[in-house]
């Protein structure tokens, strides 16, 4: 019976070092889960200091109108030709405009703070969709296994080996005019969050699923299924709450490569387009007066930057924060 | 295992004529084999469990024994209707639920409950026992009401020996034992009439095994609780079970009540689990232990006719070319075997429990 009881503890122990990701604070008593995480987030000083950076950024979107009339400076679509020279070049920086302006006199601090909001929009309504549609698929795929599984994951394969970029400029200029499907996909921001929400799930759905084919087989869930729990209900409440620490990790790091996409579109005249500000259509623009106008460029391109790199500090410091046997 | 606490009254004794609760007739289970990745190929099955049939009467426990890969979980499964069964019947109630499905399932489920193997994979690290224990009512709509409801699972853990003040902690904060009380609790709550414990001890320390024990037989006396009791060996399985089946590769070799099968085991291979039991007692030391050899053959590929044929010491030519059938061999226990162990040899080997109680037979 000893030896039984041995094997029993060497098989839960495999179990859980699989898991290993998911198991917040196994050996850590008297704490919730949610209490370690915070504990363990809070000592950590880049990811605090991204996050109040983000929540700035949230900040100046939300309400850039007020921020703008607050630093006394023109909207983001006001153009004033004085502020161009006799040869079209524009100002640089001064007392009026602190990020100059660009060829139309357009303020080029107001375009950056109103930039803000697509990158933002981008990154969070994208990355939101692309991970409810992710998991969604995920669930089900590594609950149901056999044919359903057979059907999703080859959907993933698929869209996974359609290159985004080309398929972005195919679209971008399909849809630029009229739009596509209906109406369906409008030009500018829809369309780059339907490319990149249709790009995307399926990284979140290959890893949910994988994550659910072992926790579909860990015991609670038969206890669950025992007690008369439907799928939905076993999906949703038992499994999924396993996930949370992985798709918080995965989603946190998606939301900047998201608005790099963005930017990336919008560079190639596919995605944003003028006058709504965006940074990399900023950039974009900048690039032929790069030699006499330095600031149109990096001013757009430091905001981009500085948000990227927030972010993705902020998702390893999340990271680290849930997954107690990590590297800190 | 000689510890007093582990000595247990005689259960209810066997009513004659009486419809057995849950019955199993040639329960069949195969995994199948598959290669390749798209066009999956069936290349053979796991015949995990081949032809059990089993019934047990209400109010009694049933002992399930076997070594690992013999199929003990899996037909609890089948039973619980957690697997789909290959072929064979099963009748619980006397309603046939082999293929129940939906609302009349879930009906059945409230009667049947199940205890786990693994107290550490069997609850959800992401609850509180709190929500683990009142999930039976959330998922039957009973005692909506939040306080009802907290009342009920205060009074399982109470039942179980837990602290009712522990109800918003998380499984990590408890030990295996207490944990395995959480599953006793969440498996009660629905007052089912049959529960079925599957190695509910073998994860826990030696030291913690008599506890759980001595709950679940208390809890079976308060509740009139029909057990099914699974273990690995036969020792645990003395004190608590009525009637016991002895399972090999997935078929069950010996089934009768408990006392007549440890007085006289009849198949060679309850013997030799019956002389591998440790057993602190020195009269023992001069029997001839039948200890088992070899390995357990593979379920994928288990040998012909008596599938004990390639390990067991009494194995003639006949064994390889017929199936013995499960009859009684004249003790009151059904035994598969041709050649059944005789008075002499069960003497022999010098089980403690032999000159203990009298066979039937
Ligand atoms: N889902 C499955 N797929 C394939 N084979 C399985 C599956 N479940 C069990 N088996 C196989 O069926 C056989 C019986 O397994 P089972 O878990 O019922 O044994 P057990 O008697 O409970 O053993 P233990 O004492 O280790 O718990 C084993 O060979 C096992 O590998
Ligand atoms: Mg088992």
């Amino acid at each position: 019976m000893a030896i039984g009881g041995s094997e029993a503890l060497e098989v839960s122990e495999a179990a859980g070092t699989q898991l290993d990701f998911l198991d917040l604070g196994g050996q850590i008593a008297a704490r919730s889960p949610l209490q370690l995480f915070w504990r363990r987030l809070r000592q950590d000083r880049v990811a605090l200091v991204s996050a109040g950076f983000i929540v700035l950024l949230i900040v100046l979107a939300v309400a850039a109108p007020l921020v703008i009339k607050i630093l006394g400076l023109p909207g983001p679509n006001v153009q004033n030709l004085n502020l161009t020279d006799e040869f079209g070049s524009p100002l640089g920086p001064t007392s009026g405009h602190p990020f100059g302006v660009d060829q139309l006199g357009h303020d080029v601090m107001s375009r950056v703070i109103y930039g803000t909001r697509v990158s933002l929009e981008v990154g969070i309504i994208g990355t939101a969709l692309s991970t409810l549609i992710g998991v969604f698929f995920g669930l089900v795929a590594g609950y149901y296994r056999g044919w359903v599984d057979t059907v999703i994951s080859r959907m993933t394969d698929v869209v996974l080996s359609i290159p985004l970029l080309l398929l972005g400029i195919g679209i971008g200029a399909a849809c630029a005019v009229k739009g596509c499907l209906g109406g369906a996909i409008q030009p500018g921001l829809r369309v780059i969050i339907f490319l990149i929400v249709f790009a995307t799930w399926p990284y979140m759905a290959r890893i949910v699923r994988g994550l659910v084919l072992s926790l579909r087989e860990r015991e609670f869930v038969d206890a669950s299924r025992a007690l008369g729990a439907s799928d939905a209900r076993i999906m949703v409440r038992e499994i999924l709450p396993n996930l949370t620490a992985p798709i918080i990790v995965f989603a946190s790091l998606q939301i900047p490569s998201n608005i790099l996409i963005e930017a990336a579109l919008s560079f190639l005249g596919v995605g944003i387009r003028p006058p709504t500000a965006s940074w990399g259509q900023m950039i974009a623009s900048a690039t032929p007066i790069f030699n006499t106008a330095w600031w149109y460029m990096v001013f757009p391109g430091a905001a981009l930057l500085l948000t990227v790199l927030a972010f993705n500090l902020l998702g390893d410091g999340l990271r680290d924060a849930l997954n107690p046997r990590g590297a800190r | 295992m000689s510890d007093p606490e582990l000595q247990i009254a005689p259960g209810p004794g066997e009513r004659a004529g009486e419809e057995p609760l849950v019955e199993a007739r040639d329960l069949v289970k195969h995994f199948p084999i598959t290669r390749g990745v798209f066009l999956q190929r069936k290349v053979g099955a796991v015949k995990a469990v081949d032809g059990v049939s089993f019934a047990v009467r209400r109010g009694e426990t049933l002992g399930i024994v076997g070594e690992t890969g013999c199929g003990k979980s899996t037909t609890a499964r089948l039973v619980m209707r957690l697997l789909e069964s290959t072929s064979g019947q099963l009748t619980f109630d006397g309603q046939d639920i082999t293929k129940v499905k939906g609302a009349p399932l879930k009906a059945i489920r409230r009667d049947v409950q199940m205890i786990f193997q693994d107290p550490y994979s069997s609850l959800n690290p992401r609850k509180t026992i709190g929500s683990i224990i009142s999930e039976p009512f959330a998922i039957h709509g009973l005692l909506t009401e939040k306080d009802e409801r907290r009342k009920a699972v205060q009074e399982l853990m109470e039942t179980v020996g837990l602290n009712p003040e522990h109800y918003n902690r998380y499984p990590h904060e408890f030990s295996g034992g207490q944990r395995q009380r959480i599953g006793v609790a969440r498996a009660l709550a629905l007052k089912p009439k049959l529960l079925i414990a599957d190695e509910p001890v073998s994860a826990l320390d030696v030291s913690i095994q008599a506890q759980v024990l001595n709950l679940l037989r208390d809890l079976q006396r308060k509740f009139g609780l029909t057990l099914i009791f699974i273990a690995h060996d036969l020792s645990v399985v003395r004190h608590m079970c009525d009637r016991v089946a002895v399972m090999y590769l997935g078929r069950i070799v010996e089934i009768g009540s408990g006392d007549a099968l440890y007085a006289f085991p009849r198949h060679p291979y309850t013997g030799a689990l019956l002389s591998a039991v440790p057993v602190a007692d020195p009269s023992r030391h001069g029997g001839k232990r039948r200890l088992l050899t070899g390995d357990v053959p593979s379920p994928a590929n288990p040998p012909k006719a008596c599938r004990f044929h390639t390990r067991c010491p009494k194995a003639q030519d006949l064994c390889s070319i017929e199936d013995p059938p499960l009859e009684d061999k004249g003790t009151g226990v059904l035994t598969a075997c041709h050649f059944p162990l005789t008075r002499e040899e069960v003497a022999e080997m010098g089980l403690a429990t032999v000159t203990q109680s009298t066979p039937a037979g």
